[in-house]
């Protein structure tokens, strides 16, 4: 097992910049999410990774030794595609034994080898079988085996739950995470999915246009997002434009909103402030708990109630605010109520313009 | 909704009917009726057009049996249509490969259009200009002699060679087309899985690729084969002396010796020994793909 260094990784495609100078440092052992919307480069970051295409520039280290010229077949990484890639000519045992027939083992250490590694994915007693006989859930379990049989040095997965339907992709997060922390394999994850991010993963990537816009544990992005992107794209998020004061902004009506995270900024300048939901407080009384919190004043547009919680969507100047309260039965507000909503300073991100 | 699937079905094969009954019309009248008429005549003494008294009889069918000569030449032709089969399998799978797995865009579409060239150009054309190529003093001969240093002599014309040659380039296009389709059918995700698990391309090949384009290549073989095994413009012409075969001895019943009868006898006879052939090897074809 080892860990990958990417540095400076840059890859085009005719004028196309896929990959722009991304460098990541993934840890030997760690589970590591690529998140991004489609298009933003994560297939191919991956790709550049296991070997299938080759960088333009920049390098890519396993375990320290430098791989960037090396071809996948001698790159020793295991991939999970999304399609999942069985070969259909083989039984599902033949499919997991196939990279250890390759490389020329003992029939014998390769029977055992296989049945261990379907022991693994649950999948002992389907050896069998061919690969159509199977299920989505069943069939990405066989190439989930198959790619960490050989015993690779990482394993990368493309979007491998993307063709599943929720429940059973649930159940995949839970057992992929187990499998992978049996085993300790440094695992490269690529999804489109936040909530999959953040649920699986030590650390994310964020990726936009080719660009690695943030990176860090799931707590990390979520509660100290850069940009106005990491915000929105990793979780919901409440938006706030104005000038920067310093230590916040000033809405065009003269709001002042108080920051305590973020950015640094020179006073004047453009910026926003970003505010998470369920971390403002939603009250039709102006009584005053906390004179530090930021207040803002509307009007509720839009409840929807969905059991263990509400989300109030609040007018204000224009703008729409997203508010997320537990159900705790004492209060519910109706559509169309003046509101106060409150927010703590601490839970106020300042993000400079982009 | 069981009786509205199959009121759907029934409709949609009334709907259907129209469109089906030229194709059954055609067929009726282009091979079933001409076909009825062979076997008729494979049992005749005499061409009834001939205006000769005419028998019922087995000796069409029993001459094949009783003169090794048509036996010689049966075998002779099974042997000539597995040999073109084979050099049509070497030539056109890798050039199906290239084609489905290699090349992209443009480049796949004019290379494409050079395969099936040969399709589209009339059959005594593509053998005389072979004819052209092959003789001595022809253009292969010559070429060869004005860049090799010392002076060689070719004259591949009226020879096995010439035969195998005109066949294979008739027949590969068939082989390159049904690879192509079973090749372009394989995800390029098979192929990046294996290499991932450390296969090398010739494993990929070995374990993957040839296994799953079997289908086309049991397809492309049965589509060259039987042709080949009772073809007869390309011995006669390329082959001369040499390119007697079964096919050759069959074309002479019906436009020199004015034997139908017996060449139609002997048609038939290939047909089952063909048929025969393809329902022993279907098995092991089918396990294979
Ligand atoms: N082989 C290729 N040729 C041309 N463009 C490509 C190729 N592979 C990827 N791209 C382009 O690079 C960008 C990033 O693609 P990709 O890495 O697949 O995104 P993601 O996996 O995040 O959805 C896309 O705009 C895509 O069109
Ligand atoms: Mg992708």
């Amino acid at each position: 097992m080892a860990g990958v260094q990417v540095s400076n990784l840059s890859r085009s495609f005719g004028a196309h910049k896929a990959l722009d100078d991304v460098s990541i440092d993934f840890a030997d052992g760690g589970f590591y999410a690529l998140l991004g919307p489609s298009g933003s480069g994560k297939t191919t970051l991956l790709r550049q990774i296991a070997g299938f295409d080759f960088p333009d520039s920049g390098r890519i280290a396993i375990g320290g030794e430098s791989v960037e010229r090396v071809p996948v077949e001698k790159r020793r990484i295991g991939m999970v595609f999304q399609n999942y890639a069985l070969f259909p000519n083989m039984s599902v045992a033949d499919n997991v034994a196939f990279g250890l027939s390759v490389r020329g083992e003992a029939k014998a250490i390769i029977a055992s080898e296989v049945q261990r590694a379907l022991d693994l994915v649950q999948l002992g007693k389907l050896g069998g079988r061919r690969p159509h006989q199977l299920s989505g859930g069943q069939r990405q379990r066989v190439a989930l085996a198959r790619a960490i049989v050989t015993k690779p040095r990482v394993l990368l997965l493309d979007e491998p739950l993307g063709a599943l339907d929720k429940a059973l992709r649930v159940d995949m997060q839970i057992e992929l995470k187990r499998i992978q922390r049996e085993i300790g394999i440094t695992t490269i994850f690529v999804t489109h999915d936040q909530e999959e991010a953040l649920t699986m993963s030590d650390r994310i990537g964020i990726l936009r246009d080719g660009r690695l816009v943030q990176e860090g544990p799931p707590e990390e992005i979520y509660d100290r997002p850069k940009s106005e992107f990491a915000a929105t794209f990793l979780g919901d998020a409440n938006i706030l434009r104005g000038d920067t004061t310093g230590t916040g902004i000033r809405l065009v009506d003269g709001t002042a909103i108080a920051a305590g995270a973020g950015a640094t900024l020179a006073a004047g300048a453009k910026a926003s402030c970003a505010v998470r939901p369920e971390r403002i407080r939603i009250a039709t009384d102006s009584g005053t708990s906390d004179p530090n919190a930021n207040v803002l004043r509307g009007q509720i547009s839009k409840r929807i109630f969905a059991g263990n919680n509400s989300t109030y969507f609040v007018e204000r100047d224009g703008q729409t605010l997203k508010v997320i309260v537990q159900n705790t039965g004492i209060e519910r507000l109706a559509e169309g109520q003046e509101v106060v909503l409150r927010w703590s300073p601490e839970s106020t991100v300042l993000i400079a313009a982009n | 909704m069981a009786g509205q699937v199959a009121s759907g079905s029934r409709s949609g094969l009334r709907s259907a009917l129209p469109l089906l009954l030229p194709a059954y019309l055609w067929l009726t009248v282009a091979i079933f009726l001409p076909l009825s008429a062979m076997v008729f005549f494979s049992f005749m003494t005499e061409l009834p057009l001939s205006g000769k008294a005419w028998a019922f009889t087995l000796e069409n069918y029993t001459t094949f049996f009783s003169q090794g000569l048509y036996w010689t030449l049966l075998l002779a032709s099974l042997r000539l249509g597995l040999e073109v089969t084979l050099w049509c399998v070497f030539i056109g799978y890798p050039a199906a490969y290239v084609l489905a797995k290699v090349l992209k865009g443009r480049s796949r579409e004019a290379i494409f259009l050079l395969v099936i060239l040969p399709f589209w150009s009339n059959g005594l054309v593509r053998i005389f200009s072979w004819a052209m190529v092959l003789r001595e003093g022809g253009i292969l001969d010559t070429a060869l002699n004005a860049v090799l240093p010392f002076k060689i002599n070719i004259d591949l014309m009226y020879s096995y060679p010439a035969v195998i040659i005109g066949l294979v380039h008739s027949y590969v296009p068939y082989m390159v087309l049904t690879c192509y389709l079973t090749l372009q059918a394989i995800d390029d995700s098979l192929i990046e899985a294996g290499r991932s698990l450390g296969a090398s391309r010739l494993q990929m090949l070995r374990w993957v690729i040839i296994p799953l384009s079997m289908p086309g290549l049991v397809a492309g073989a049965a589509l060259i084969f039987v042709p080949v095994v009772g073809s007869f413009m390309e011995p006669r012409i390329l082959g001369g002396r040499t390119g007697t075969f079964y096919g050759t001895v069959i074309e002479d019943q019906f436009v020199a010796v004015f034997n139908w009868p017996l060449g139609a006898a002997l048609s038939f006879i290939l047909l089952a020994v063909v048929l025969v052939i393809l329902a022993l090897a279907s098995p092991v074809l089918r396990r294979a793909a």
